[in-house]
Formats: structure tokens, sequence, C-alpha cells
């Protein structure tokens, strides 16, 4: 979570809220952050840490381990209309890359603006060349994009 | 400390910006939306709305997702607090 907070002026700066869940209390959010994140982090986390006890929230998104009786990683890229974009997904010795989230979170917002009429071939970064999916790009992707 | 709307955490049975069901006796037809929402989430499809307590900012407070429609969300579960990774 202190990596995601750590990056948190760049998606404010996107429009992007932020909403971290696990199972555990909002009172043992609130001594996480006070004793141990507000130190990794300026000023602790900056946005809301939701306590899912019982899991009901991981169930409705899949990602609650019965066995275990803990959420798993799991990423949702939301957008402005509730629409679920992206979901990413893992078990919990391998961390996320934040990265990553907003990198995609750049791309989708790029889907938005240009209404659909482009899209980001596969490890697209900003200002990369976009494709225009059309009758004409059918067979000659290779003209424009290269792996 | 300023604690405000504080329930449990549930899901709304409703994806976002739709109306939550009636809840029927005893929260049966909640129960069973709930479960049916649980298997729906998709990409290209509408999130689960929940709402669910919260701590932000010093305060204990309450989380509801269909707040943020208008803006893009970034929902990000994880196992545990103190968790190394």
């Amino acid at each position: 979570m202190s990596a995601v907070a750590d990056k948190y002026s760049e998606f404010q700066k996107l429009g992007v809220d932020i909403i971290s869940v696990s199972v555990d209390s909002q009172f043992v959010h609130k001594v996480w952050n006070d004793e141990e994140l507000s130190k990794m982090v300026e000023g602790g986390i900056p946005f809301p840490m939701v306590s899912d006890a019982g899991g009901h929230l991981g169930r409705a998104y899949g990602v609650y381990d019965e066995a275990s009786g803990v959420n798993f990683r799991g990423r949702f890229i939301i957008d402005p209309d509730g629409v679920v974009q992206a979901m990413e997904m893992l078990t919990p010795p391998v961390g996320r890359k934040v990265e990553e989230s907003i990198r995609q979170v750049k791309a989708f917002q790029h889907v938005r603006k240009t209404k659909g009429s482009e899209a980001m071939p596969s490890g697209w970064e900003p200002g990369k060349p976009t494709l225009k999916p059309g009758p004409d790009l059918v067979g000659k992707v290779w003209k424009v994009w290269k792996p | 400390m300023a604690e405000k709307g504080v329930g449990c955490a549930r899901p709304t049975g409703a994806v976002v910006g739709e109306k939550a069901p009636e809840r029927g006796a005893e929260g049966k037809e909640m129960h069973e939306r709930e479960e049916k929402t649980m298997v729906t989430v998709k990409v290209g499809g509408k999130a689960p709305d929940f709402e669910a307590p919260a701590y932000y900012k010093g305060e204990f407070t309450s989380v509801k997702l269909s707040d943020h429609l208008g803006k893009w969300v970034i929902l990000c579960f994880y196992p545990g607090d103190f968790t190394f990774v």
C-alpha cells in the first residue's frame, strides 16, 4: 500500500480515486497507517482504507480466498461510468507494480478521450503510436507496429 | 475522534449507478442478489457497488463506491495489514 501511496500524486494528476481493501478492521488500518506506513510515506496513506471484515466485498469481486480467509491481491480499474476496464489478480507472495497500473489508466483514458477510435498496442506507453482500427489496418499492422 | 456511518462491509447487491434491491424478509433477497453479483464481475461490466467502513485521514468513515461515479477509481484488494509485500 505504501508503494501506491508513494505514487498518489501521479494518480491525482490523472483524476484517479484510490480505495484499498483488506479484511482488517478500520482500527487495524489506523494503527498500521499511524505506526508504520506514515513512516514510509510522508503524511501517511492519503486514500480511504476500507475494512472488508467477512470478505463480502472480496467475494463480490472474486478475490476472496475461503481457505485462508483473506482477499488475494486484486486490482480493478473502474472508469467514470462504473465499468470495470481492467483487473489483475495475484496470490499473496508477489507484489504489484504500481507503474503498470498508471500505464493502464493512461491507456484507458486515451481510449475514452478518442471515443474508442484509437487502440493501444502491446507495450504502449504515453507518447508512443496508437493503432486506428479499421479495414485499412487489417493485415497491415506490421507497417505501423513492431514488437 | 469522529466516527460516522460505520456499519459492516456489504455489497449493495447492485452494480454502481443502479438502485440496490429492496431487502426481502430476513434479507433473503439481498443475499441471493449478493451471490449473483459475485459471479458477474468481469471486464467491460459494471462494478459491484458496496458500502463499507474505512479509515481515512485520521477518521473512521464510510465509503460507497457509487459516490465515485464520474471519477476513475482503482480498487485495490490485499491480503492484510502488516504484511511485507
